[in-house]
């Protein structure tokens, strides 16, 4: 029992050490992301790492998602003789829910991994160290230019992976299942609403932005310095992005209804 | 006013451009490292036991032993990458082991380190890499700052390299470029961990003449670890075997000549066998 409490009481203290040292880590991004020197060039060149390079996976999963949705949501709404309502049920899927999630777990698997693993191998050949016998914050020069490149391309990413989407249901609804162009498109501006959706999807996919890069970055940047220390910190990375995008998804829609 | 780029070694670059009046201690108050009763374990097992050293400014000074001795965690400490349990280490007058790591900052103005991997960032160019602490803390113009890389890239013998990426270069090579990035500041102590490990003769007699001359022309406080002997007797004015968690201190004759039977064992195994190779003389018993 005494034993039992003992470990209890250790894992409590280590798991408020960690919150912790999580919490300095994300203070310090944000002070270095507000104080100068402002390093545009390495975040212009992080948002092509993260951006550019996912656009090819996250346009043709938006397509395919798009497809897949036109397809079952056709076959269910002919049932109930709506299939005039397509449009706007591929439309609010992917706008409220499909389009933040799928991407934000796309640029994890891609683009979040790649950057712990990017980080930690810097660890394990003491580049960071490197960095700091330079007097170079670390944090400020490797860390911050991919959180922040991070939170700016999830949105965009999103958008584009809706963009593709609608086109996807359209093909299948409209050129291969017969629905009427027009009607695909009315019910689809009509059921859409800016203030409820489109500022939804936005604040899901900043908040996902924020939470991927954050996770990245701090598993690579508090990795073991060895290979299974890098491999941990992708695999870690993966995983812990993926179960908080899911947690965060349903607190947001909770909270505001988006 | 631009400050210029000074061409002889007595003040560091870094220092002449950035060092407000009265914020810094002149380069003449820096006598040596000094370490007091460093403690260092890691988890159960210790490294260090109230450990005492003193690096003498404007030698060179090899640290030896076995390996898991603690030659290069003792590098560490002396960097302020890690902390030790008990002890303070003193660098120009300031206990290092009580400032934050934004004053560390500071503090490794003066320092440059070789790393044993090389540690340059593996993103970016060999100009790059030597240019980054240039970029980074002085105000040089690019055109100033192209001839200083230029210049020290030269000094190390890697004309003409500043393109390659590091993955591009031999294990000597990336060494030299290395010790080319840790000097390029002109700092006071530089620390190189393992300057010879894996390196052919060659490319050791190179490195070890490029360090005798930076030390004699520059007069920069050079720390080494080596397990090489033979580069370490002829370059070292202090030896320091790490041994039991203690250190044992000397210059290369007073060690060979040491009665201390750890330090004759580690040199009788390092010299068994060496053509050429003076044995370690029999001390009478």
């Amino acid at each position: 029992m005494i034993s039992a409490l003992r470990t209890l009481g250790y894992r409590t203290v280590m798991l408020l050490e960690h919150l912790g040292h999580m919490a300095a880590f994300v203070g310090q991004i944000g002070l270095n992301a507000l104080r100068r020197p402002f390093r545009f060039g390495r975040l212009v060149m992080e948002i092509f790492d993260v951006g550019v390079l996912s656009l090819a996976i996250v346009c043709l999963s938006g397509a395919t998602v798009g497809a897949v949705l036109g397809l079952q949501g056709y076959n269910t709404l002919t049932r109930f003789g709506a299939e005039g309502s397509l449009g706007a049920v591929v439309g609010l899927t992917l706008v409220r829910e499909l389009g933040p999630v799928f991407t934000a777990l796309l640029v994890t698997g891609r683009a979040g991994s790649a950057m712990a693993a990017e980080i930690a191998s810097m660890v394990t050949t003491e580049q960071l160290d490197g960095l700091r016998m330079m007097s170079i914050d670390p944090v400020d020069f490797v860390v911050t230019p991919k959180a922040l490149a991070m939170l700016i391309v999830m949105p965009m990413l999103n958008v584009l992976f809706i963009l593709f989407a609608f086109f996807g249901g359209y093909v299948i609804g409209v050129e291969l299942l017969g629905v009427d162009g027009g009607t695909y498109v009315t019910s689809l501006e009509d059921a859409i609403t800016f203030e409820d959706d489109v500022a939804g999807t936005l604040l899901k996919s900043v908040v996902f932005g924020l939470l991927v890069g954050l996770i990245a970055t701090y598993r690579g940047y508090t990795a073991e310095p060895t290979s299974a220390g890098v491999s941990a910190a992708t695999t870690g990375t993966v995983v812990t992005a993926s179960v908080t995008i899911l947690i965060f998804d349903y607190v947001i829609t909770a909270l505001w209804g988006v | 006013m631009r400050p210029r780029l000074r061409k002889s070694g007595k003040k560091p670059i870094v220092a002449t451009m950035r060092a407000a009046p009265g914020k810094r201690r002149s380069v003449s108050e820096v006598d040596r490292i000094q370490l007091e009763g460093i403690h260092l374990a890691f988890g159960t097992r210790p490294v260090y036991r109230a450990l005492d050293c003193r690096f003498p400014r404007g030698q060179i000074s090899v640290l030896m032993g076995g390996s898991g001795a603690g030659k290069s965690t003792l590098l560490r400490l002396m960097a302020g990458l890690i902390r030790p349990d008990q002890g303070r280490i003193v660098i120009a007058g300031e206990d290092i082991t009580t400032l934050s790591e934004r004053d560390l900052f500071r503090v490794r103005e003066r320092i440059g380190m070789l790393f044993q991997g090389g540690a340059l960032l593996d993103a970016m160019t060999v100009f790059d890499n030597v240019a980054l602490p240039l970029r980074e803390h002085s105000k040089l113009s690019e055109a100033d700052i192209r001839a200083e890389v230029e210049r020290r890239l030269a000094a190390v013998g890697l004309p003409d390299t500043g393109g390659l990426m590091p993955r591009e270069l031999s294990g000597g090579m990336l060494r030299r470029a290395a010790l080319a990035r840790a000097i390029v500041t002109d700092p006071e102590i530089v620390l190189c961990d393992e300057p010879f490990s894996g390196l052919d003769p060659l490319n050791v007699r190179r490195i070890e003449a490029l360090l005798i001359e930076l030390n004699r022309r520059l007069g920069l406080t050079l720390i080494v670890t080596s397990h090489h002997l033979p580069s370490s007797l002829r370059m070292a004015s202090q030896l320091v075997f790490l041994i039991d968690g203690g250190a044992v201190v000397g210059t290369p004759q007073e060690l060979l000549a040491s009665e201390d039977t750890r330090v004759r064992e580690f040199l009788e195994a390092e010299t068994a066998g060496m053509p050429g190779f003076q044995a370690v003389p029999e001390v009478a018993s």
